[in-house]
């Protein structure tokens, strides 16, 4: 068996008195798509946050392999989690640089590599020509994205321009730019027709399969985990109760209590 | 509405000016010799309702006008963008608004009308055109609002001062290591302030910029504390003076071109470096947005979070910004020096700090020709209605609330972006 992706250990998040993950362990494969599921508030995001670096977890080891390498996510900072163990996020509600046109915010996603390349500044203010060169794989890496998500034709206008689905699309396209090694994807296919839905779905399998890129995944929309996900992670009130692949998932009954059993739980607040 | 509710309105609201006006107006106490006497005004209060009745009729008329010119404008939406003059004018303004300026700019001394003061003037509206421009880098890319740049400018001024009173160092050699001076303050300040956004980064930096002046103004042994500093040395025209009688074994500027002496060469001179200096501020601008850690700023203006879950350092660019933006105040203050040949911390105090994000704000953030303009304006206003100085600052504040209300985003304000797919022109597709 091949060493996981990411091996989450006991994560445990606590705010205040509020246990917001309790003791939650799993594995993500590389080159798998693994899919955190859970009612509303069961902490799937908060999850996430632990893994971009955006909480530093209560108690916990996230532990990311990485071309043998060994990263503790848990000891870094959020933006050397990006930079160095290369893990990529999406957000819940999109974050992009709104005024800045779709090709700059894939450009800007490749910041560390061009900061190199222009010597940290000073070589680039001269014009290097090596900065130039950099720019312009930058800018065909960009291209290579924007064909991939059908925005070309939108490359010039500013992302906030963008409709709801491209903006979608050109988050998950930027992460993509910071060539990571594990892409986080939170709620990518929420507010997405059924159409855009399944464009979503062919991308990820896209990453997943040409990219040797693991992709870790939240998400409600049925169709979207069951159809592509290889691993199913179930949490309910900040517990894992479920893992497996999704037919196994499809079975089980603590899953099926937890989505069916409580009615009321969406009225706990967003994940 | 009609005129009938339009009236019915007027007079329920003249009623309750008569009704507030009767106790307030209606009544006058008079002094009776004995106890207090007193006197009815009922005409007073007719006169306020009926001012009142009146004022409120033509509101409601001029605010249906408004709302219906609204409504009009609206459908013909293209004909109202055409019309938007000063739209059109950002759209455009950094491809000839600018070399027009700058060609302006260059042959202003050489103008038959360029006398002293003109030149004089021209020389302020560049100093504030460069810290401006210089402010633009915190402000209008990076986004950190920073209501304390004099400090900067002031910090400029002082090395400049200190290095040439104690060391005899020239206007030259002093103004790379003002730059230096000014930008390692700025980091001094950014460290602890990064953690804050917005108001609470204003209101630290507000109070970085006073405590600046305050040092100034108390520290006597270094500063020389309200005084100030005289004798500061005056630029050279690269080792030759500008003086009528040049010490021994130096030659002066109007010798060494074989002219007659006068007074109006160095401030010809002190003109064409301010000029060089704000032109060199705003090249550097224009480069640095196409470089990795200008999109960084910009980036990070929009949003922090995104930022960092891309990989970028929040806290280096951010440094960064502050310390490039204090660097080119840095250079301004030392120009300041030199021209004035005399400083004390009088020049630099919060008032200045104001003028300086006006101009930024005003000319549209983040828009080089606007903040020319807005420097221009600003600057300008202020000489060309000296009798009316008591209400300078009415004024002042006036025009920033009608601007807000009407160009919230600035004079010019218009986001040129910074690589664009459709100039590159380079084959399709290819792989990673």
């Amino acid at each position: 068996m091949t060493n996981p992706l990411l091996r989450v250990e006991h994560l445990t998040m606590r705010f205040g008195g509020l246990v917001a993950v309790n003791d939650v362990s799993f594995d993500a494969m590389p080159r798998q798509i693994t899919a955190i599921i859970g009612p509303n508030g069961a902490g799937k995001t908060t999850v996430f946050n632990c893994i971009a670096g955006f909480y530093r977890p209560t108690v916990g080891r996230l532990t990311l392999n990485c071309n043998g390498e060994h990263y503790l996510l848990e000891r870094m900072q959020g933006h050397d989690i990006a930079a160095r163990a290369r893990v990529a996020r999406t957000f819940q509600n999109i974050r992009l640089f709104p005024k800045m046109t779709v090709l700059e915010n894939l450009v800007v996603a490749q910041h560390n590599r061009l900061m190199r390349a222009s010597g940290y500044t000073v070589l680039g203010l001269f014009g290097w020509q090596g900065y130039r060169e950099a720019e312009a794989v930058a800018i065909e890496r960009a291209k290579y994205w924007l064909e991939r998500t059908g925005l070309v034709a939108e490359a010039d206008e500013p992302a906030g321009g963008l409709p709801y689905g491209g903006q979608r699309r050109l988050e998950i396209a930027r992460a993509m730019c910071t060539e990571p090694v594990l892409l986080c994807l939170d709620e990518p296919a929420a507010g997405l027709n059924p159409r855009e839905s399944a464009e979503l779905n062919d991308l990820l399998r896209f990453i997943r399969d040409e990219h040797n890129c693991g992709v870790l995944l939240i998400e409600h929309d049925m169709s979207v985990v069951m159809q592509i996900s290889d691993h199913i992670v179930v949490l309910d009130y900040g517990k894992k109760i479920a893992d497996g692949d999704p037919e196994a998932i499809r079975n089980d009954p603590a899953v099926i209590r937890a989505y069916l059993g409580e009615p009321d739980s969406d009225e706990k607040g967003a994940a | 509405m009609t005129l009938q509710q339009r009236l019915r309105d007027s007079v329920l609201a003249a009623f309750v000016a008569a009704v507030l006006a009767l106790p307030l107006l209606g009544f006058e106490t008079i002094d009776t010799g004995g106890p207090l006497g007193i006197r009815t005004r009922f005409d007073y209060v007719a006169w306020a309702a009926v001012i009142v009745f009146a004022g409120r009729f033509a509101f409601m008329w001029l605010l249906d006008w408004h709302r219906d010119r609204k409504i009009a404008m609206a459908q013909s939406a293209d004909e109202a963008e055409q019309r938007d003059l000063l739209t059109r004018l950002g759209s455009k303004a950094d491809k000839w608004l600018m070399p027009l300026l700058i060609a302006f700019a260059i042959v202003l001394p050489m103008m038959p009308f360029a006398d002293r003061t003109v030149i004089d003037l021209g020389t302020v509206v560049l100093i504030y055109v460069m810290l401006g421009w210089g402010l633009n880098i915190v402000v209008g890319l990076a986004g950190l609002l920073d209501l304390g740049y004099v400090a900067f400018y002031a910090v400029g001024a002082y090395s400049y001062a200190l290095l040439s009173l104690h060391f005899g160092f020239g206007f030259w050699e002093s103004l790379p290591l003002a730059g230096m001076f000014a930008a390692i303050f700025g980091i001094v300040l950014g460290f602890p302030v990064l953690r804050l956004r917005g108001d609470y980064l204003a209101i630290v930096t507000l109070g970085f910029g006073e405590i600046i002046r305050i040092i100034l103004l108390n520290w006597t042994d270094v500063t020389q504390g309200p005084n100030g500093i005289t004798g500061i040395d005056r630029p050279s025209f690269f080792g030759f003076p500008f003086t009528a009688s040049p010490p021994d074994g130096q030659t002066a500027f109007h010798d060494l071109f074989g002219l007659d002496y006068t007074s109006l060469h160095r401030i010809i001179f002190l003109y064409y470096v301010i000029l060089v200096l704000a032109l060199i501020t705003n090249l550097f601008t224009m480069r640095i947005r196409k470089l990795p850690v200008g999109r960084a700023w910009e980036a990070l203006r929009e949003d922090e979070i995104a930022c960092k879950a891309l990989g970028i350092n929040p806290t280096n660019t951010k440094l960064t910004a502050f310390a490039i933006g204090a660097m080119f105040g840095g250079f301004a203050g030392s120009f300041f020096a030199t021209r004035q040949g005399f400083i004390s911390p009088e020049s630099f105090s919060f008032i200045e700090s104001a003028v300086i994000l006006a101009i930024v704000v005003l000319g549209g953030m983040g828009s080089q020709a606007g903040i020319v303009l807005a420097a221009a304006f600003l600057t300008l206003l202020p000489e060309l209605a000296r009798e009316f100085s008591l209400y300078r600052m009415l004024a002042f504040g006036a025009a920033m609330v009608l601007i807000m209300i009407w160009r919230p985003q600035g004079l010019l304000a218009h986001r040129e972006p910074t690589i664009r797919l459709a100039k590159l022109k380079t084959g399709s597709g290819g792989s990673p």
